[in-house]
């Protein structure tokens, strides 16, 4: 598989269209931001920036979930924590960088340790002020976990609401585990109060413009790799286990083996979602392991469309539009707007609002093309 | 031991045995001593006044300690009540002010005194519990003077309870002043034995250094006897929180374990019914409060009905309104119903605020009892009962009612229950209500050992799911060994890993059973299984 076929094995329209559409983001809200004057009505206000970064790597996000949930049928409720494990190896990174301008100016010790009366880094912490290390991590401990993990679970078959609900008891484990202080991450507080990156100012509009350039190259980079898994054979055999995993193994494929790749590719997905939030949002701490938090991922995927990674990233940036919209005129609407979302889209929308556009497409013939990208198939009992 | 000290009570009921006539003439003595107008002699006038055992005794001394006793030259004392004077030895008020009146002069030493004799008067206070809470004091302040006092007080008690403790303080004294003989502290090392809590351990380890070394041996015994009683009781602690913990899970699972056994519906929202069974039972406590005070009692029988309809039917209304939409899809109905419980947390919190709500207890499930060193709240008592009577309940309902052979039907093959004419939409809608209304009334309970916030039935949901997949599906015995195997090794994990790790390491355990079981302690075999 040479690179140029992994660029465009594939491709098609609607694959273009998404490509040169989170490009075209990802070099206009940068450029705008900064090269037009304020007072331009074309200018992008700088608190813009950060948000619509946001907004990507929540992309990001729901497509890890949408590759596994869509095309290999694993709900998992749980890959909040894949997210929040990246955004901590960031955040330890970002901690180190701080050196001796905290509060408490220790040039080793973050601050909340200082507080504790630590009296040494742990063990753990070591290789942290390293940039490429962080990185490493960033990609090794969600997929480490996710590795192990799965591992455990699709080795002795456990799947659908099951596994679903032990994704969530290890999401919730973590969220207890990371709330207290004794683990050395900073407990309820988390990591916070961030300087810069790499040398360059957190708070500096060219930086957040950079980080928001990364997050649109990491989410086209993502958004290939997903596609290249799922058009190669083992993407054809993933879907074969969504719809009828009994057979798929009874074909002599090793399940357990495809679904455990595919999970960790999607955990180390969330993991740089997470390692990209965390500098653009300038904090993290363990409510992102909170199983709520997991689920509405989960509905992102939903509302844009189960079995569409464009539907993924489509769902995940109109709810957490809607969310920054609701929660700021109308707070007490967002719990009913969200909870509605979840029965609407599941009772009467179940393919999202792509899947849903789509079949209106192929009812009208002659309109559009016929697409040639694999179609999500209705599952059938899983 | 009763045979030891018996010749020691019965001498001093000897000298307690004078009449009435003999304690006021004491007493007159007393007084007249206060005339001395020196230190030591004040002392002895309330050594005296004490030991008079006349009821007016602790006015007297409370008069002194207030700077309200006063005394005349021919040896009367008296009492300042507001402007005027009473007669310190009857309590009768003086007609007009006696001459040569003089206040009792108090120093350090005075108020000493003072304070050793209000404490040996109020061992002898008619009030038990004063008592009580009196020889407890001397058991901890080990005050040799108040030996007399607690002997008296000892030989003049008739209630078990409070003599108990009266003997324990003066096995106290009777350890740390030295100087008593080694038989009498044999016998007293003996009664801080039979004591066997924290405070006779620290007692007994830090005996003076001139003690004989029998009695340190004795006592080192003690020490081994009372470690291993605590030790014992700590258990039986921790066993009974665990009860109590799974009973509370099993409340919170059971209804959990119906929906998702009969239906293979996880019910996201089923914490949300939790939370409508507690809130019910705070309207109808509101309305109890302001209509009709007297039936307080009854509030939690009048919410049981009221909870389990309530909840009941919102879990109709969701099973007809959108799970039947979504049957053969597990996974979105576990989205929607999660969907339905953010519904239902923010119209509650709209409704009622985002606050705890006031739940009382009614009086009998206030207060505790103590057997041994174990403390039982009434209200954690009755929820464990309860929760049984729950369980067995809903056993009976299964097995004795036609609805439940249907139900029971449907579970084990869905098809062919329906090939017989059961119809299984409807089993299907009552038993959602039936699992909805169950956890409906388990909210009455949890309201009484719980907050009621918006927030209460997230905080069970996770550990719901977690007894009825470790405890397996479609079976209410899984559910019962689950959610008390949960709790017990919770509560048994909590003092050496702390709370929080304690369950964290309940979870990695569950996780890593589910390997090994994929299908729960109690799984259902046959063709269920691969439906």
């Amino acid at each position: 598989m040479n690179f140029g076929r992994f660029i465009l094995g594939g491709t098609d329209r609607t694959a273009l269209i998404v490509l040169v559409f989170i490009l075209g983001f990802g070099i206009l809200v940068p450029v705008l931001n900064l090269m037009t004057p304020e007072s331009s009505p074309v200018h992008v206000p700088s608190y813009l920036v950060p948000l619509i970064g946001k907004y990507l790597t929540y992309g990001l996000l729901a497509l890890s979930v949408g590759l596994i949930w869509g095309y290999a049928g694993i709900l998992s409720l749980g890959h909040g924590a894949f997210f929040a494990l990246g955004g901590y190896a960031m955040g330890m990174y970002l901690m180190r960088q701080i050196g001796d301008r905290g509060v408490y100016g220790n040039p080793i010790l973050p601050d909340f340790m200082v507080f504790l009366n630590w009296k040494e880094l742990p063990w753990y912490w070591y290789g942290f002020d390293a940039f490429p290390f962080a990185l490493l991590m960033v990609v090794l401990v969600p997929g480490a976990l996710a590795l192990v993990f799965g591992w455990f679970a699709f080795r002795s078959r456990v799947t659908g609401v099951y596994l679903s609900i032990i994704t969530q008891a290890m999401t919730f484990a973590l969220l207890l585990a990371f709330f207290r202080n004794d683990m050395g991450f900073g407990g309820n507080n988390g990591l916070t109060d961030f300087k810069d990156l790499l040398g360059f100012d957190l708070q500096a509009d060219g930086t957040r413009a950079g980080l928001f350039a990364a997050s649109a190259v990491m989410l086209i980079l993502a958004y290939l790799l997903c596609r290249w898994i799922i058009g190669s054979k083992v993407g054809r055999v993933l879907i074969a286990i969504r719809d009828a995993e009994s057979r798929t193994r009874f074909l002599g494929y090793r399940v357990e083996y495809y679904k455990l790749f595919v999970f960790t590719v999607s955990a180390m997905l969330a993991g740089i979602a997470g390692a990209l939030y965390v500098p653009q949002v300038g904090i993290i701490n363990p409510s992102e392991f909170s199983p709520a938090n997991s689920i509405e991922i989960v509905i992102w995927v939903a509302v844009g469309g189960r079995g569409y990674l464009h539907g993924a990233i489509l769902g995940a940036v109109l709810v957490n539009y809607a969310k920054t919209y609701l929660t700021g005129a109308a707070p007490d609407i967002w719990l009913f707007f969200l909870g509605g979302l979840f029965i609407a889209v599941t009772v009467l929308m179940p393919k999202g609002i792509v899947g849903t556009l789509d079949q209106a497409k192929s009812r009208l013939p002659g309109l559009f093309k016929p697409k040639a990208a694999p179609r999500a198939q209705e599952v059938p009992g899983e | 031991m009763i045979r030891r000290l018996l010749p020691v009570l019965l001498t001093l009921c000897a000298l307690l045995i004078p009449a009435a006539g003999a304690r006021a003439a004491a007493l007159d003595d007393a007084l007249a001593l206060f005339a001395g107008d020196s230190y030591s002699a004040t002392e002895s006038a309330i050594n005296g006044v004490v030991a008079s055992g006349d009821e007016r005794a602790l006015d007297i001394i409370l008069a002194l300690q207030d700077r309200k006793l006063y005394f005349t030259p021919d040896g009367k004392a008296f009492i300042k009540v507001g402007s005027g004077y009473e007669d310190a030895a009857t309590g009768a008020a003086v007609p007009e002010e006696p001459a040569d009146l003089k206040q009792v002069r108090v120093n350090n030493r005075i108020r000493n005194a003072v304070k050793a004799a209000l404490g040996a008067l109020q061992l002898m206070s008619p009030d038990p519990a004063k008592r009580l809470a009196a020889a407890e004091a001397v058991f901890k302040s080990r005050d040799a003077s108040s030996l007399e006092a607690l002997e008296k007080a000892i030989a003049a008690e008739t209630d078990p309870a409070v003599k108990r403790v009266q003997e324990q303080a003066r096995a106290a004294v009777i350890l740390t002043m030295g100087g008593a003989s080694e038989e009498d502290q044999l016998a007293a090392v003996e009664v801080i034995r039979d004591r066997g809590d924290v405070d006779a351990l620290s007692l007994l380890s830090g005996l003076p250094a001139d003690t004989p070394q029998s009695v340190l041996d004795a006592a080192q015994k003690a020490i081994g006897v009372i470690n291993g009683e605590l030790a014992l009781w700590s258990v039986v602690q921790n066993a009974w929180y665990g009860l109590s913990l799974g009973s509370v899970l099993l409340l919170a699972a059971i209804g959990l374990a119906i929906t998702f056994g009969v239906m293979g519906v996880i019910n996201m929202a089923h914490g949300e019914m939790v939370m409508l069974g507690a809130y019910t039972t705070f309207v109808v406590q509101e309305i109890i409060r302001t209509q009709a005070p007297w039936l307080f009692d009854w509030s939690l029988a009048i919410a049981l009905p009221l909870a389990f309809l309530v909840a009941g039917l919102v879990g109709i209304v969701i099973e007809r309104g959108i799970i039947r939409f979504l049957y053969g899809r597990p996974l979105e109905t576990l989205l929607a119903t999660w969907g339905l419980s953010l519904i239902l947390q923010q119209a509650v919190r709209t409704i009622f605020g985002p606050n705890n709500r006031q739940v009382g207890n009614p009086s009998w499930m206030s207060g505790a009892t103590e057997i041994g060193n174990l403390t039982i709240t009434y209200n954690r008592f009755w929820i464990i009962i309860f929760a049984i009577g729950v369980f067995v309940l809903l056993l009976l309902v299964l097995r004795f009612t036609s609805f439940g052979l249907q139900m029971r039907a449907v579970t084990q093959n869905r098809a062919m229950a329906s090939a017989m004419g059961i119809r299984t939409p409807w089993v299907d809608a009552f038993t959602f209500g039936l699992g909805s209304g169950i956890a409906g009334i388990a909210g009455v309970a949890l309201s009484q050992i719980d907050n009621v916030s918006p927030n209460l039935g997230q905080s069970y949901i996770i550990d719901s799911f977690m007894v009825v997949v470790f405890g397996g599906v479609g079976n209410l015995w899984g559910t019962l060994v689950g959610a008390f195997s949960l709790g017990i090794a919770n509560k048994f994990l909590e003092p050496y890993a702390g709370a929080v790790l304690g369950k964290i390491l309940i979870l990695v355990f569950i996780i890593l059973f589910i390997q090994r079981r994929p299908r729960g302690l109690f799984a259902l075999k046959g063709r269920a299984v691969e439906a």
